[in-house]
């Protein structure tokens, strides 16, 4: 390794900056419509003691798309329907956290090695390969990409539909039931709208990588706010800064997306841990 | 209680049991139980952990099913699984420490937390979720983190949360567990003024009958596969429990306290094992 080529990986495409920023507009859309709903998800996602879920349903997803690539069928179809059978089959099997662990213990390496099994047949274009594991968004073809926003918008919109009865079954679903929400179809509802922003994920930074966007920015928020609007709303804003952020810099250079979006949420959970400490602090001593 | 004209639902027995059964496999808990709560009546219900006491509370709420008989709640046959107009206690978990609520929100569950739709308030939540927060004597603490307060101010919370609806009758089950003794009588007094100002029926499902000792106007008492119902004297006494649970029982009397003795699970009030905590 040399300095002058890690510049070059980082930063030899400054100079036609404009121009590949246009060629990945669409890119840019996707990666932050995603941080937007991925944040919001995460913090059901957080309440509900799921973020295992999380992985377990981007293995499943992982292992539908390479199937889907391995048969010639369309990728994005592929991931999601992988992302939804793994979502009901923990939904139906785990309703307690316990058998849900379980579930998803034995699910993920199985989606994993099948997921393997699936890439390693198939004898296409090997970067197609790795990017559903670690994820490469500019190489996703635009009719795609039209489809992966158009996905997290109806997770968006079913989402705040569902907002409130899911807030009192996350947080008390005892409480819930017997003021007559339905919590297992308010569950089970939940998991496919999380399979569903999974498989969007899956393809924008990489089955590997999810947690990164529906996971960090809420686990960030939650240290900073406790309000019902601001730890959503701040969980949106970092998913968006480190989803559109990490496209935007990993553009300039030939380096992937992916390991710039998981360390920009890193960050800025980091400061957001440093910032609750110190409050934690202030007001112990208050 | 008042005499003015009130619609037919709250005029209405609270709640009516008729012939009710509960069995668990091949196991009888109970059967034949007929009870009848007049409004704004207390009644407390004691019996060893298993013998279905909060299994008979979800029945209630139409979340469980008993095995045989009838329950009509607030003039309906319960048929719906939850209902609004019933008020809930759940027993007091804590809360993790990062929860994304405030205090105050925990109330609003009660009001808004059923509601599907965009989550816009509507006209008039605010006000009333001011009215049940200063209702339960929240206002010092609903605007703090509710992971960061004590078990006695949110179960407070969660009694403002209850009776979101006004209800005319709470269902309590073991509200008061892991309360120190101030807030258990900070809670009591919350549920039986609601009681008393409203005429709300109260069923209060406890291991402990002290707390509730001096409100309460019945109780039932379920062990061994039978129960009796009856005035807290007529029931806590020797020779009932004894007869009760077919073994020598004693009822002793510590000052103003009632502490019963060779119950088979006594030990029960001693330790909790909270599983559902962990779920």
């Amino acid at each position: 390794m040399n300095w002058p080529d890690v510049w070059d990986a980082m930063f030899g495409g400054l100079a036609d900056y404009g121009d590949i920023l246009a060629l990945v507009s669409n890119s840019v859309w996707a990666g932050a419509v995603l941080g937007l709903v991925g944040g919001l998800v995460g913090v059901f996602v957080m309440q509900r003691d799921m973020a295992f879920a999380v992985h377990g349903i981007s293995e499943l997803s992982f292992a539908g798309a390479a199937f889907a690539l391995l048969v010639g069928f369309d990728v994005v179809t592929g991931s999601i329907v992988g992302s939804l059978i793994a979502a009901a089959v923990i939904g139906l099997l785990g309703a307690r956290a316990r058998e849900r662990n379980s579930v998803i213990g034995v699910l993920m390496p199985f989606g994993l090695g099948l997921g393997i099994l699936f890439l390693s047949l198939y004898n296409g274009r090997s970067a197609n390969r790795f990017s559903l594991l670690t994820g490469q968004i500019v190489s996703v073809q635009s009719a795609q990409l039209g489809w992966l926003i158009g996905i997290s918008a109806v997770v968006l919109v079913a989402l705040l539909l569902i907002w409130r009865p899911l807030r009192f079954d996350s947080l008390d679903p005892q409480a819930a039931a017997a003021r007559g929400v339905p919590t297992r179809a308010i569950s089970l509802g939940f998991m496919l709208l999380l399979g569903l922003i999974v498989a969007v994920a899956v393809h924008i930074i990489g089955a590997l990588l999810v947690l990164a966007l529906l996971v960090t920015p809420a686990a960030a928020a939650m240290r900073v706010a406790s309000g019902p609007v601001s730890v959503p709303v701040l969980a949106a804003g970092f998913g968006i800064v480190s989803a559109v952020g990490g496209i935007l810099l990993a553009i300039a250079g030939t380096l992937p997306v992916s390991p710039y979006i998981t360390t920009i949420s890193f960050a800025i959970y980091l400061v957001c841990r440093g910032i609750g400490a110190r409050r934690d602090r202030i007001s112990r001593d208050a | 209680m008042s005499s003015a004209p009130q619609p037919d639902s709250t005029a209405a027995r609270p709640l009516e049991i008729r012939g009710a059964g509960l069995r668990r496999g091949d196991r009888q808990l109970w059967s034949g139980l007929d009870l009848e709560v007049d409004p704004g009546e207390f009644i407390a219900v004691l019996g060893p952990s298993g013998s279905g006491k909060t299994t008979l509370l979800r029945a209630i709420l139409g979340l469980d099913r008993l095995s045989e008989g009838e329950i009509i709640a607030l003039g309906e046959p319960v048929r719906h699984a939850g209902n609004r107009r019933i008020g809930y206690i759940p027993q007091q978990r804590p809360l993790p420490r990062d929860t994304a609520l405030r205090g105050r929100d925990l109330v609003a569950l009660g009001v808004d937390g059923h509601r599907f739709g965009l989550p816009f308030p509507r006209r008039g939540d605010r006000a009333r979720i001011d009215e049940l927060v200063r209702a339960v004597g929240a206002e010092g603490f609903a605007d703090r983190p509710v992971g960061q307060l004590s078990g006695g101010e949110q179960q407070r919370l969660r009694v403002g949360q209850a009776l979101a609806d006004d209800p005319r009758l709470l269902l309590c089950d073991e509200p008061l567990t892991s309360l120190d003794l101030a807030n258990q009588q900070a809670v009591v007094s919350l549920i039986d003024r609601h009681r008393r100002e409203t005429g709300a029926a109260v069923l209060l499902v406890t291991h402990d009958i002290n707390p509730v000792l001096g409100k309460v106007d019945r109780i039932l008492y379920i062990a061994n596969g039978r129960f009796t119902l009856g005035r807290p004297d007529d029931v806590l006494n020797s020779r009932v429990l004894t007869d009760l649970y077919g073994a020598p029982v004693f009822v002793l009397r510590a000052g103003d306290r009632l502490v019963v003795v060779g119950a088979p699970d006594a030990e029960e009030s001693h330790h909790h094992h909270d599983h559902g905590a962990h779920a």
